[in-house]
């Protein structure tokens, strides 16, 4: 796995409290019961943090998977292939 | 340690080109905060902002554009996170005061005061928040006005939207709390500013019949306070509404 897809699932588990090992790729916004909307601040202030990016207001409420997440970093600059 | 002093800190001042709003850039440069001022339209920011960084030596941006059109905040946080990747304080300053009587009050003026005082207040504060809370620390600063603790007659609108305010500074303040950032108000009376320049001679002698103190505000005594919720001097002080209204009661 790259480093920043790395970051990526970093974040996720970090801010939804899910073991290391946990699916992160197929987790949605309220899919599981980790995923409140107090873990996606949490999520976002994350992944904010790892990229050094500031997300948009429509970027928060439309992140409502991984897969999206993956999307909008790599629209705020980020390489998640490196 | 001084804990007036600002240097190396970040404020954003919405509608900071004049009035309350200018002397409040004044004060927070003077005590060494970089300034990012707003303004509605380019028109005179920019040297605003140049004045700002000649006299006090800080860094400065002029972000011209409505609080009211969400579509405009967000990047003007976007900037200060490019320039500065910080932001200690916001000023949530910019307002309009358009009196009506009841029977009296259109649709579109609704409209203009609601969006520019307290939707334009929502946005900035919550974008504001989000560069505060990644840091864990800031103090956002809202505007409110005496008209909306008291109410005033005349002034339904501008009354409801300046309610409005202080109840957003309640909630926010709450929910903001565990994460380091303060959120209070500051509710001016009478103060000196073009938003109250064409009241009349009649109306501005009533006024001051309200005021304890005698005398209209001036902007800085208004700046002063917000330069007491920005520092470090208020560091234990959130949800609460700060009166700097020379004892004035309507």
């Amino acid at each position: 796995m790259m480093p920043n897809e790395r970051k990526l699932r970093d974040a996720f588990i970090a801010a939804l409290g899910v073991a290391p090992d946990a699916a992160v790729e197929t987790f949605t916004y309220r899919g599981i019961k980790e995923w409140d909307s107090v873990a996606h601040m949490q999520l976002i202030a994350g992944i904010e943090a790892a990229f050094d990016i500031m997300l948009d207001t429509a970027d928060v409420l439309g992140m409502s998977s991984y897969a999206i997440a993956r999307t909008i970093v790599v629209r705020h600059g980020v390489d998640i292939e490196a | 340690m001084n804990p007036l002093d600002l240097a190396g800190r970040v404020a954003f001042v919405t509608g900071g080109s004049r009035g309350i709003g200018w002397a409040c850039a004044e004060l927070l440069a003077g005590h060494g905060c970089n300034i990012a001022i707003n303004g509605r339209t380019e028109t005179g920011l920019a040297e605003r902002a140049a004045d700002l960084a000649q006299r006090f030596g800080v860094e400065t941006l002029a972000l011209a554009g409505d609080v009211a059109r969400a579509a405009e905040v967000e990047p003007w946080y976007q900037a200060i996170f490019r320039k500065w990747r910080r932001l200690d304080v916001l000023v949530n300053n910019a307002g309009v005061l358009e009196p009506g009587l009841v029977g009296m009050i259109s649709a579109d003026l609704v409209d203009r005061v609601i969006d520019t005082n307290a939707k334009g207040a929502i946005y900035n504060l919550q974008a504001a928040a989000r560069l505060m809370t990644r840091a864990g620390r800031g103090s956002i600063i809202n505007m409110t006005s005496i008209i909306g603790v008291e109410g005033d007659a005349g002034n339904t609108v501008y009354a409801a939207s300046k309610a409005a305010v202080i109840g957003m500074t309640y909630a926010a303040a709450k929910e903001l709390a565990p994460k380091g950032v303060r959120v209070n108000a500051v509710a001016p009376g009478y103060i000196e500013t073009d938003l109250v320049a064409g009241i009349g001679a009649d109306a501005h002698e009533r006024r001051l019949g309200q005021i304890g103190m005698g005398r209209i505000g001036a902007p800085v005594d208004v700046a002063r306070a917000v330069l007491f919720l920005a520092s470090d001097l208020s560091t234990y002080v959130t949800g609460q509404v700060l009166g700097v209204d020379g004892g004035m009661r309507i």
